[in-house]
């Protein structure tokens, strides 16, 4: 849609109550009002782009400098595809987003499997520390779960064999 | 390198990872010798914030030696140590021209609603962070500064992050000589805007939280009065009976996303992520403050919305500030503050850890295990 001009200082009273000094976003902002000009500043060289960079639809290109960690890969990466064709205003963005987060952590033990490597899921959940610092709870929580674990699993074997 | 590496909600590891390179004319590479974690860091941690990686380096609190330059990087020189703000900031955007550093706009092409931040997933640019030995460093000339001669290392450190947000968190209170100020969360952040709030004139300080220790180390370092809203009625009603039933003239919210003390929001912001974190203290915040007073948030929520009072916040007239901290904005006087020995910030360090320990770094800061107030992460070339 073509934006049409209006020159302000042709407006009815435009100005007549300006106060400057009604700023409530002092000092976080030091006003220069140079937004106005639009997106027109000087901007620093670009970064080369040699990963895959996914980019806001809520602005006009890839900024100056970015981060080079983890560029999307596999279905997580082409549920975050999905998610960046949506604004950052939608569910659209942020739920596939989110979705791909969970994905990618099965990802993670995929690839780790891959390597030979298999996870230390307790060592990463930093469970030494539990043991050294909070050993009565962390026991406490283990033999909750088994009780509840042992429970469910004798439960559905008596109802196994009692068909 | 040695790198801490995400895996997902709650797992965290330290690997080896491929040393970072020069990408841009402005970065910096970085041999890090602190590095903090942060309660920010928990959100991510505990699979909170969108577009968190795994494979990820976390970490926005760092110090460290320049070891290498871009051909555009005029004010640092090698062997340089420097403390690196946590906001990446180009300097010449429209908002840095206004010293809103951290809301650069040429720093983060995943969002526009958040400048670049190291190590805190895609929608903050995707930038590994300085929980390893090394980090790449861009607009290196813009915001990191060369820690000051005799300056300990551990107060360098937290002027990256935890001493500007405090202090700004009181600094965007507007406080007046002689206002009660209540802070939300006795956690570093809330902690040090506790002890900022004096310096802008308080006249009363509260700290509201639930976890003991913290509470009588907020009462000691601030100083300050410190409740534990499970001891209260209602920490709304608390603060009004107070306050000649009228309210705080100042709320600061400096919990975020992890607050306890509301089933409610505990299991749609924590629990399903249906929402940006839970916003119980924003909620204790809007409605503890007097008509007409101001709500100051630093605390951080996730990018999806959060249930807060919004009703209230019309019908008392208030008025709401909020930003990521501008650390090169506040840091030339808060070096001061350090130096004249007004503030103290390593007395909230209880944890220094080998880097290579992240993972139970990580799980005793969380689960708020030994006291823990701050811990900070000290990779092996920096402990030699």
């Amino acid at each position: 849609m073509e934006r049409k001009a209006i020159d302000p200082s042709q407006v009815k009273g435009w100005g007549v109550d300006a106060d400057p000094k009604n700023d409530p976003t002092y000092p976080m902002k030091n006003r220069n009002d140079g937004e106005h000009a639009g997106y027109s500043w000087e901007r620093p060289p670009q970064q080369p782009i040699t990963v895959e960079v996914l980019h806001s639809n809520e602005r006009p290109d890839v900024t100056s400098v970015f981060g080079t960690s983890t560029p999307p890969l596999g279905l997580s990466g082409a549920l975050r595809r999905l998610g960046f064709r949506y604004s950052e205003s939608s569910y659209g963005h942020w739920l596939p987003l989110v979705l791909a987060d969970r994905v990618s952590v099965a990802e993670g033990v995929l690839e780790d499997l891959k390597q030979g490597q298999v996870p230390n899921v307790f060592a990463e959940r930093g469970w030494k520390a539990e043991w050294e610092h909070n050993r009565t709870s962390l026991v406490r929580r283990v033999l909750v779960r088994a009780v509840l674990v042992s429970a469910a699993v004798a439960y559905l074997r008596r109802r196994r064999g009692g068909s | 390198m040695l790198a801490m590496n995400y895996r997902g909600p709650l797992r965290v590891r330290i690997d080896h990872k491929p040393e970072p390179e020069i990408l841009h004319p402005q970065d910096a590479i970085v041999r890090v010798t602190r590095s903090c974690i942060c309660g920010s860091d928990l959100h991510l941690y505990n699979g909170s914030v969108p577009d968190t990686r795994v494979g990820m380096t976390f970490g926005h609190e760092f110090t460290g030696v320049v070891e290498q330059i871009g051909e555009q990087v005029e004010k640092l020189k090698v062997g340089d140590h420097i403390l690196v703000p946590f906001n990446i900031a180009c300097g010449t955007c429209v908002f840095c021209q206004q010293e809103m550093y951290g809301n650069c706009h040429e720093s983060n092409p995943q969002a526009s609603a958040v400048g670049g931040i190291f190590g805190y997933s895609h929608t903050a640019g995707g930038y590994d962070g300085g929980q390893a030995e090394y980090a790449r460093v861009p607009y290196a000339d813009v915001s990191p500064t060369v820690i000051p001669e005799g300056m300990d290392l551990d107060d360098a450190v937290l002027l990256t992050d935890v001493v500007p947000t405090g202090y700004q968190a009181a600094e965007m209170g507007g406080i007046q000589p002689g206002d009660t100020v209540v802070v939300f969360g006795a956690g570093p952040v809330g902690i040090m805007a506790a002890r900022c709030a004096w310096l802008f004139g308080a006249g009363r300080v509260i700290v509201i939280d639930c976890v003991d220790y913290r509470l009588e180390f907020a009462r000691k370092y601030a100083p300050c009065e410190a409740y534990d809203f499970r001891s209260l009625e209602d920490p709304v009603l608390f603060i009004k009976r107070t306050t000649d039933f009228l309210g705080a003239d100042v709320c600061i919210d400096a919990v975020g996303a992890e607050a306890a003390g509301s089933a409610l929001q505990t299991v749609l912001g924590r629990k399903l992520l249906m929402q940006g974190g839970a916003a119980t203290a924003l909620h204790w915040a809007i409605n503890s403050v007097k008509k007409g007073g101001i709500v100051s948030i630093v605390a951080v929520y996730g990018p999806i919305d959060a249930l807060v009072p919004v009703g209230n916040v019309v019908n008392k007239g208030l008025t709401i500030r909020a930003n990521q901290a501008s650390v090169k904005r506040l840091l030339p006087r808060l070096i001061e503050h350090v130096q004249n020995g007004i503030l103290d910030p390593k007395a909230m360090i209880t944890h220094r850890v080998p880097l290579e320990d992240v993972s139970d770094a990580y799980r005793i800061f969380s689960a708020k295990l030994d006291e823990c107030i701050k811990p900070v992460l000290i990779p092996p070339s920096a402990r030699t």
